[in-house]
């Protein structure tokens, strides 16, 4: 029983985590190729705090803060480079967190930090509290979607320069979009370190963030469900075949380029494409 | 005398990077793709090399055949995945290349092992001291070299050849060029050649001055490669050598001064980001 309480909370953090990228990427239209670092951001800030004494609870909107005022930062970054240079950027800041946070002893080096505090929930709690926050942001993005706001998101992501020209405060949405996107991840790297007992600089590294980024993908890119789904099976395909644990990284990159060769849409796409096909036919025609 | 060797250190690297990067700049300023791949093409120069020359003997063998092997690796690489991509946004063939990046390194550690592979018989290895009394290993000498001959030798069939020409006229516009009876295929093919021989070509120097060839080995010149091309400003040829050799500059100084603070790719990073937010076009686009 331990064993599938541990499973559902890897399940939860991972969906949490991709579905705040899916805000950036999916919704915004902006490609991040660091959001692990804000997942480490927030995984850091918690275990420090909780090192220092704090509840568990108490360290979730210090997680998020943080995360989501360097995500403003790096939002800001968005503003002055576009697509392909702010794609380069991002992973520019993720290189940038994992050296700074090897250096430093005070953040753990090398080494990471471990003998992270219990949470005091005990495992069906937390596994319990992470349902409900990955619930909660699930919630949270079908409402955004839905809302105003996210009709602007699917205008930046369309095409930017229309956007502008109706008036829209484009800069704003931009950075509303990182800043939410971003404080989530934080949340989702409280519940990581509390999870694991233990995080490094390598936890958030550069394969942590296109693992994300492949989920938020092969999902679909800017679906909800699709998203919910794909993080899902690919956060526990490698506990479940020990095979694909071995080959993790064989199969992430190789479904990853599958996908994008043949459905650049994701699984969404694809189903789509099976149970409406008049319709998408209609739709490449017009 | 510190700094003069700091800064020679830091040429050697950045004509390594200039090797990969050239070849991502071709792609770029091509295809409008970010070929993150194109370091597994490196890291395949890097085994072939090792291996033609452990099998044969000959260093000069293994850098020609780990040359033309990752040159036909990149033919086969833009024809089975860019081409059908191209009419899609950009990110598409961006990801795509990371995922075929992430399984071709796991590929190369399945097949090759973990543990990575030496020569044999390393060549090269002498200290020659140059003017100034500095200390090099022949092999440093000759990286930088032959750096400077091939691209002297490509920047003259640019722009002296009709090939090369070609080239010019698809990258500034692919449209006209065509209809001017020029074989977009053939110009593509060529540039994907060219630029992946030139990353295994690098990858059996890394390998000799290293001794070693890993799986991972491409990782950190991808990533690099990228922001070195994205400094000289997207598709700058020009602009891409002078990015890859300050980059290297600045490492080997910044990891003496900032080494402390941040580690070696930090330091190429946060230069990086610097310059982007100051100028978001690159350092030598000029637009």
């Amino acid at each position: 029983m331990n064993y599938e309480i541990s499973l559902l909370t890897t399940m939860a953090i991972a969906v949490t985590f991709a579905l705040s990228l899916n805000l950036i990427t999916g919704f915004c239209g902006q490609i991040s190729l660091g959001h692990a670092t804000f997942q480490g951001v927030g995984a850091y800030a918690a275990a420090m705090l909780g090192q220092a004494g704090w509840p568990f609870l108490a360290t979730l909107p210090v997680s998020m803060i943080l995360a989501g005022l360097l995500g403003a930062i790096v939002g800001l970054a968005s503003l002055r480079v576009r697509a392909d240079f702010l794609a380069i950027t991002t992973m520019g800041v993720g290189f940038l967190f994992v050296g700074i946070v090897r250096q430093q002893d005070a953040l753990g080096g090398e080494l990471g930090i471990s003998s992270i505090p219990d949470h005091g929930l005990g495992r069906v709690g937390f596994m319990v509290l992470a349902l409900i926050v990955c619930a909660a942001v699930a919630a949270l993005s079908v409402y955004i979607k839905r809302s105003w706001m996210g009709r602007v998101f699917n205008g930046i992501a369309e095409d930017e320069d229309t956007m502008r020209v109706l008036g829209i405060d484009v800069p704003r949405y931009k950075l509303a979009a990182f800043a939410m996107g971003t404080a989530l991840a934080g949340l989702s790297g409280a519940f990581y370190a509390y999870h694991l007992n233990f995080i490094g600089a390598e936890s958030f590294g550069f394969v942590e963030s296109i693992t994300v980024l492949s989920m938020v993908v092969f999902g679909g890119i800017g679906s909800v469900p699709g998203v919910i789904i794909a993080a899902a099976l690919l956060s526990v395909l490698p506990a479940w075949f020990q095979v694909i644990g071995d080959y993790k990284l064989l199969v992430y990159g190789g479904l990853l380029f599958l996908m994008m060769r043949f459905s650049p849409g994701g699984m969404t796409g694809l189903v789509n494409r099976f149970a409406r096909p008049k319709t998408s036919a209609q739709g490449n025609q017009s | 005398m510190l700094a003069f060797e700091l800064v020679a250190q830091g040429l050697i690297q950045g004509s390594i990077y200039a090797l990969v990067a050239l070849g991502l700049t071709l792609v770029y300023g091509l295809l409008r793709i970010l070929h993150v791949a194109h370091a597994a093409l490196f890291t395949l120069g890097g085994y072939v090399g090792v291996l033609v020359c452990n099998a044969s003997g000959s260093l000069a063998l293994g850098l020609i055949i780990a040359a033309m092997v990752a040159g036909l690796g990149g033919v086969i690489m833009f024809r089975l995945a860019y081409q059908p991509l191209l009419r899609q946004p950009p990110y598409v063939a961006l990801i795509a290349s990371i995922g075929l990046f992430i399984a071709s390194e796991e590929a190369f550690r399945i097949i090759f092992g973990a543990q990575g592979m030496s020569f044999t018989n390393p060549a090269l290895q002498q200290q020659v001291a140059i003017l100034g009394g500095l200390q090099f290993k022949l092999a440093e000498l000759l990286v930088m070299l032959s750096t400077a001959v091939i691209i002297g030798v490509l920047a003259w069939l640019q722009a002296r050849t009709r090939v090369g020409i070609a080239c010019q006229a698809t990258v500034s516009d692919p449209q006209m060029a065509e209809s001017f009876g020029i074989s977009l295929r053939r110009v593509r093919d060529i540039n994907f050649f060219v630029g992946s021989a030139l990353a295994g070509f690098a990858g059996v120097w890394v390998a000799l001055l290293n001794n070693l060839v890993e799986p991972t080995m491409g990782s950190v010149p991808s990533y690099k490669a990228l922001a070195i091309i994205v400094l000289g400003g997207l598709g700058s040829v020009p602009g891409t050598l002078a990015a890859a050799l300050l980059l290297g500059v600045i490492e080997s100084f910044g990891t003496i001064y900032l080494g402390a603070l941040l580690d070696r790719n930090a330091i190429a990073f946060a230069f990086l980001i610097a310059v982007l937010m100051v100028r978001p076009q690159g350092l030598f686009a000029r637009r």
